[in-house]
């Protein structure tokens, strides 16, 4: 018997390691394809995003600079007098002084608006607030810098081809030399465009900001956070916490899950019918955006409240108890506070979401064109995903790397949000 | 059987009885658990209950504060009566009970907040200080009387968690001494802790008699001998027999608490 043991290579009496032994490789191989699918995987999900970054990037860098000229503008008294005042040829003083720094003399009427065409149409609104709020400019030369139109911001950019021939160009020869001569002055400039972020939406695309899109997604956000938050955790603790197990929890917490996964054109259509055609809310307000979405939110705070209540040792709730703490007592002072950090991380997670959302805010009208900021939740607005979606409807080429722009600042945004939530997982991340 | 063992002969005063529990049953849905327990627990006593795993004597023990009620299938007929007032009668509040008995668990289950704050927190919520000043002494005579305030009177900030086993079992004991109970009921308070640790919560058990109306769960019948005045033993969600704890250990009367306690069931 010894000696059949000692001999493990005769076929016919394998000890119990020759078997293990001749399942390894397999073993082993088995493992080694997961890892290489699972890396394979990640690979790809990162290529991917590498993808969209750099394909943002590539796009949208350009509209984070904008193109400017600076010029001597003689404010001449016999286009603009005070008493008329705000109103003046305020377009034709900034025409003939461009056309003085470029060729110093002007050459007719055509030419005249050939050459105001590399400002912005925003260019004599400027001027004419300088001369509004000092009127004694008028009569003096004044040095202000504008931006110039889109189209001479494509330019400068690189991004109008000048070998095309001219008739297939938006700009003609002729502006082009005039450009060049005011590039070679040094007169043009390319600083940071700031006016992205502190302007108003626009229909050109040189003045077209994001702030109406930043305070209306604040408003939105605000709104659903005040709603959703409250209520979610109230909701949470309750069926968590109070409500007598049973087959109604059962169905309550079955439908909350349903309701997590209905898609948000839904909750829109939602928000339309009640909030818009029932309650007469004020189309395009972040009032009804934020109450939109905060349908949307609420379901996921919910189910987040009740994963960390759940998280949350018996232990802790007995201790309360066993000392004589009613359960509410126990609830709110020990059970909640331990669970918090689940619960912020949750909602974080929900109000990120309910930032990108766009579909519902399109049913509800926050897709209107919208030039000025929101002071209030019930004034018309548009928020950051909703001025995307506009911006890459439009036409015009300034708004292909504007778009591109807009997402990496909300991209920003929630990314920003995310590490918050990581953050505050790690910092409260304990022990009982 | 139980040679090494020190058999508490503790003076056996005549005592009024404190807990009085008759004809009990206790359901987990389809699963009768406890099954006709009648027993009287004296006052200033130290009371084991003893059994193998599962017999019901948790589940009795937690029947005395009503700490059942949180179990939502769990239901308990018959009549417990604390100082002759039955617990379960519709007018008694579970709230105000607890209070009276106090509880100790197997785990040592410290909030998480400082030293400090675990012990006040029964006084403050059942407002029983006035003030700061009252509520520093009540810290300081619960942590003095669970033999802890020596190790802790200089860091009563420092969090509950931070403490060792047998620290926060005491700090556990101190948090339920803090409401003044009458009764203190212990679930194997030392099952989670070392020897040193566990002699040190028996020692603190036997001072506490003087005070309340002691009953400890554990499965240790050298625990039981040591620190009991009076031992009941469990089986199957039976009492089978209750007395001194000298004639339990010396000399048992049912045939099944001679096995368990001479090692051949359990």
């Amino acid at each position: 018997m010894a000696d059949t043991a000692l001999a493990p290579d005769t076929p016919e009496r394998k000890t119990n390691m020759d078997k293990i032994r001749a399942t390894l490789t397999a073993r082993r191989r088995s493992e080694n394809r997961l890892r290489i699918a699972g890396l394979l995987a990640i690979g790809f999900a990162f290529g991917m995003l590498g993808l969209v970054f750099a394909s943002l990037i590539a796009t949208g860098y350009q509209a984070f600079t904008q193109t400017h000229v600076t010029i001597d503008v003689f404010i001449d008294p016999e286009e603009i007098s005070v008493d008329r005042l705000p109103r003046g040829g305020f377009e034709d003083v900034l025409e003939a002084s461009l056309a003085a720094t470029v060729v110093g003399e002007a050459e007719g009427s055509e030419a005249l608006r050939d050459i105001g065409r590399i400002l912005s149409d925003g260019a004599q609104f400027k001027l004419r607030d300088m001369v509004v709020a000092d009127p004694g400019l008028i009569g003096t030369t004044v040095t202000i810098t504008v931006p110039t139109s889109d189209n001479f911001d494509q330019l400068n950019k690189g991004l109008i081809d000048r070998a095309t021939p001219e008739q297939f160009r938006r700009v003609t020869d002729q502006q082009i030399a005039w450009f060049d001569e005011l590039d070679a002055a040094g007169a043009v400039s390319a600083p940071f465009n700031r006016w992205m972020f502190i302007n108003n939406d626009s229909r050109f695309p040189e003045q077209a900001g994001l702030r109406g899109a930043l305070v209306g997604t604040f408003w939105v956000l605000l709104i659903c956070f005040a709603i959703s938050f409250p209520l979610g955790i109230g909701a949470a603790i309750y069926l968590e916490e109070f409500a007598p197990k049973g087959k109604m929890s059962d169905l309550i917490e079955v439908n909350i899950n349903n309701l997590a996964a209905v898609p948000s054109v839904v909750f829109g259509l939602l928000g339309l019918a009640v909030f818009i055609g029932w309650f007469g809310m004020p189309r395009s307000a972040p009032i009804v955006g934020g109450l939109t979405l905060a349908l949307m939110t609420l379901p996921t705070i919910i189910l987040a409240t009740r994963a960390a209540l759940k998280a949350v040792p018996p232990s802790i709730r007995e201790a309360a108890l066993g000392v004589g703490a009613s359960k509410q007592q126990a609830v709110f002072g020990h059970v909640l506070p331990l669970a918090m950090p689940g619960i912020l991380t949750g909602t974080i997670i929900g109000m990120a979401q309910a930032m990108g959302e766009t579909a519902p805010l399109l049913l509800v009208g926050m897709n209107a064109f919208v030039t000025s900021t929101a002071g209030t939740p019930f004034e018309s607005s548009t928020t950051l995903p909703t001025q995307i979606f506009m911006w890459a409807d439009s036409p015009e080429r300034g708004f292909i790397s504007r778009t591109s722009a807009a997402i990496l600042v909300l991209l920003g945004f929630l990314i920003v949000m995310n590490l918050i939530a990581i953050i505050l997982r790690r910092k409260f991340e304990r022990q009982w | 059987m139980l040679d090494n063992t020190r058999i508490a002969e503790h003076t056996m005063t005549e005592q009024r009885t404190k807990i009085s529990a008759r004809k009990v049953q206790v359901y987990y849905g389809q699963n009768h658990a406890i099954k006709d327990v009648e027993v009287d627990i004296l006052d200033k006593t130290v009371t084991a209950f003893i059994g193998p795993s599962g017999c019901g004597k948790s589940t009795f023990l937690r029947c005395l504060n009503r700490m059942n009620d949180t179990v939502a299938i769990a239901r308990v007929e018959g009549e417990i009566k604390i100082d002759d007032e039955d617990i379960y009668a519709p007018s008694v509040d579970p709230v105000q009970l607890r209070a009276k008995v106090g509880m100790v668990f197997q785990k040592p289950n410290p909030f998480p907040k400082s030293i400090y704050d675990n012990v006040a927190y029964g006084p403050k919520i059942h407002g029983l200080a006035r003030g700061k000043a009252e509520l520093d002494e009540i810290v300081e005579k619960s942590l003095r009387r669970a033999a802890i305030w020596n190790e802790v009177k200089d860091r009563l900030t420092a969090p509950g968690t931070g403490l060792s086993g047998g620290q926060q079992q005491r700090l556990c004991i101190a948090r339920a001494v803090a409401t003044e109970p009458e009764v203190l009921l212990m679930d194997e308070p030392c099952s989670a802790l070392d020897p040193i640790a566990t002699a040190q919560v028996e020692e603190l058990i036997d001072e506490l008699r003087t005070n309340y109306s002691v009953v400890i769960v554990t499965h240790s019948m050298q625990q039981a001998a040591r620190v009991s005045q009076k031992t009941a033993f469990f089986h199957l969600g039976h009492l089978v027999e209750y007395g001194q704890t000298s004639d339990i250990f010396t000399n048992p009367r049912d045939p099944r608490t001679e096995s368990y306690i001479s090692g051949r069931i359990g």
